[in-house]
């Protein structure tokens, strides 16, 4: 649905914001893509609907490449492509309803559909009883549903989010994520979000694509990436989310293993099975129990002593993957 | 001088009162007529918006910038031809607007182009990304958020002309400036000169007034 081929951005004074970028979002999946601030990911966010243009490389966006596009097949994209912000954007001086209305205004809708697709999309975010206020007397989780609201009015297919739940505090940010993820399941919407928060892209992506200085360090599905990092870049982002275990097991006597499972293993006690099969004896160094997404995932490094360890080891294999 | 204020012809101070307030209407007018134009396309032509243009966007600060570093004492006298052109006289009320414009049209035009530069880049950004023409974008989105900023604007610009009046009184254009110069000044007529600064004080509250509460007016939550 969407691809990047070789993106590069330079900015005048010769600032690099993205060098070679290659990407590929299929239909209705929803993609991260994370990276510290200055990294380009506003920058690339953008260029898919055609805010930033690329200095050299493709954007395609259904076939259609975005920055060889004229004012008026441009205008026509972006109604299929809605975008919420951080700073959710709105139009201080129109109420609500007008801010959701304005893209429909914008598009040539009649007064009196558009008060009806208007509550219509502020009953789906759950604002329904909002409508005539102004932005200032919300909250800021309340804002950032207005603004989903707003995206979502000219029925797009893609749904881009710039750092959207950056300003707004941990529990609003579930719930907006968690409504985005609605969105994805009940729409068939495709999702592109920036973040630098490893827990948003935990909570709600499919895969994610690392960004470092302009460059895409690693990408791939959510699991494998937040499981298996490769790239030093990903495992301090992790680091810095409280996720990556780090610490150095030399000082371990045994064999120490990282041994990661999913779904319905975790509840099993697969640990002391193996340990009364094998004999081996278990010393949990480091782990993380969590979810990603909708799946339960579980990662514990084991120091592995007495018995037959490489038994065990090879018992925790039919349970989960066994890494060194 | 027999006493305080019994030398005051009344029907002067009336009469440059209407003048006054005739070179400060016409003025305000034109000024927002051609200073709105001109503070837009500063603010759509400057880096990163929608009509951005280091070219175009450098000449219109430059012609701004002329026109403001000119004292409007000065402009006064340069503008004479070309206000002759324009208007046929370079006296009076008639004479003295064009070169009022001048001078406060590139002050407006700043005032404006700082308030649309208020207005949140998310805000701008989100009203390109749903499709909307540069049109849209100005008249349905920029104005309207910047409406407070521009009538505070519009009242600093006015008070601006207040003072323009009083010193374009100085090369024949009449009014309540012209009155306090000839009378008060010139003549010694100390009483003149009272009456004529306490009614431009009181046209200067009356106009921070009015547009301090349209901007209350105007400011949303």
């Amino acid at each position: 649905m969407i691809r990047l081929d070789g993106v590069t951005k330079r900015f005048a004074g010769g600032a690099v914001a993205l060098d070679d970028v290659a990407l590929d979002v299929a239909r209705g999946e929803v993609f991260g893509i994370i990276g510290r601030s200055g990294a380009g990911k506003s920058t690339l966010i953008r260029m898919l609907n055609g805010l930033e243009r690329p200095s050299a490389g493709q954007v395609l966006v259904d076939g259609a490449d975005v920055a060889t596009l004229d004012d008026a097949a441009l205008r026509t994209l972006r109604r299929r492509v809605g975008m919420i912000f951080q700073q959710f954007g709105l139009l201080g001086s129109r109420t609500v309803a007008d801010n959701v209305a304005f893209p429909l205004k914008v598009a040539g809708m009649g007064a009196g559909d558009r008060a009806a697709r208007v509550a219509e999309l502020l009953a789906r975010v759950g604002l329904s009883d909002h409508g005539a206020k102004y932005p200032a007397q919300l909250s800021g989780g309340q804002k950032q549903r207005v603004g989903i609201a707003r995206a979502l009015a000219t029925g797009p297919d893609i749904l881009l989010c710039d750092e959207a739940t950056s300003a707004l505090d941990p529990e609003t940010t579930r719930d907006v994520l968690a409504l985005i993820a609605d969105l994805n399941r009940d729409l068939g919407l495709t999702i592109v979000l920036i973040t630098h928060e490893m827990d948003v892209v935990r909570q709600v992506c499919d895969r994610v694509a690392v960004l470092h200085a302009g460059r895409v360090v690693e990408q791939g599905a959510v699991a494998d990436i937040f499981l298996d990092p490769q790239a030093a870049e990903t495992r301090a982002l992790l680091a810095e989310a409280g996720e990556q275990v780090t610490a150095d097991f030399a000082e371990f006597a045994g064999r120490v293993v990282r041994w990661t499972c999913h779904g319905d293993t975790i509840g099993q006690p697969v640990l002391t099975m193996v340990a009364r099969e094998t004999g081996a004896d278990f010393a949990i160094l480091d782990g993380r129990i969590g979810r990603l997404r909708d799946e339960r995932y579980g990662q514990l490094t084991l120091g592995l002593s007495g018995g037959d360890t490489d038994a065990a080891i090879a018992a925790l294999g039919r349970y989960g993957r066994v890494s060194a | 001088m027999s006493g305080w204020f019994a030398d005051i012809v009344w029907a002067d101070i009336a009469q440059a009162c209407l003048d006054t307030l005739a070179m400060l209407g016409g003025s305000l007018v034109l000024t927002i007529l051609f200073g709105l134009p001109l503070g837009i396309a500063l603010f759509l032509t400057s880096p990163g918006q929608v009509w951005a243009n280091r070219l175009g966007n450098g000449a219109l600060a430059l012609a701004v910038n002329l026109l403001r570093s000119v004292p409007f004492i000065i402009l006064l006298i340069v503008m004479i031809p070309a206000t002759v052109l324009l208007v046929g006289t370079s006296l009076g009320v008639a004479g003295a607007i064009p070169p009022l414009v001048v001078g406060a049209a590139p002050f407006f035009a700043r005032l404006v182009e700082t308030a649309l530069r208020g207005v949140d880049r998310n805000t701008v950004e989100a009203v390109q990304a749903m499709g909307a023409t540069t049109r849209d974008l100005v008249w349905r989105a920029l104005l309207p958020e910047a409406m407070p900023g521009i009538v505070a604007a519009a009242t600093v610009t006015a008070v601006a002309l207040v003072s323009f009046t009083a010193m374009a009184g100085v090369v024949g254009a009449g009014g309540l400036g012209d009155l306090a110069i000839r009378f008060g000044y010139q003549r010694f007529q100390t009483d003149v000169m009272v009456v004529t600064v306490a009614l431009l004080l009181l046209l200067v509250q009356g106009i921070q007034m009015l547009g301090d509460r349209l901007v209350r007016r105007l400011v949303r939550g």
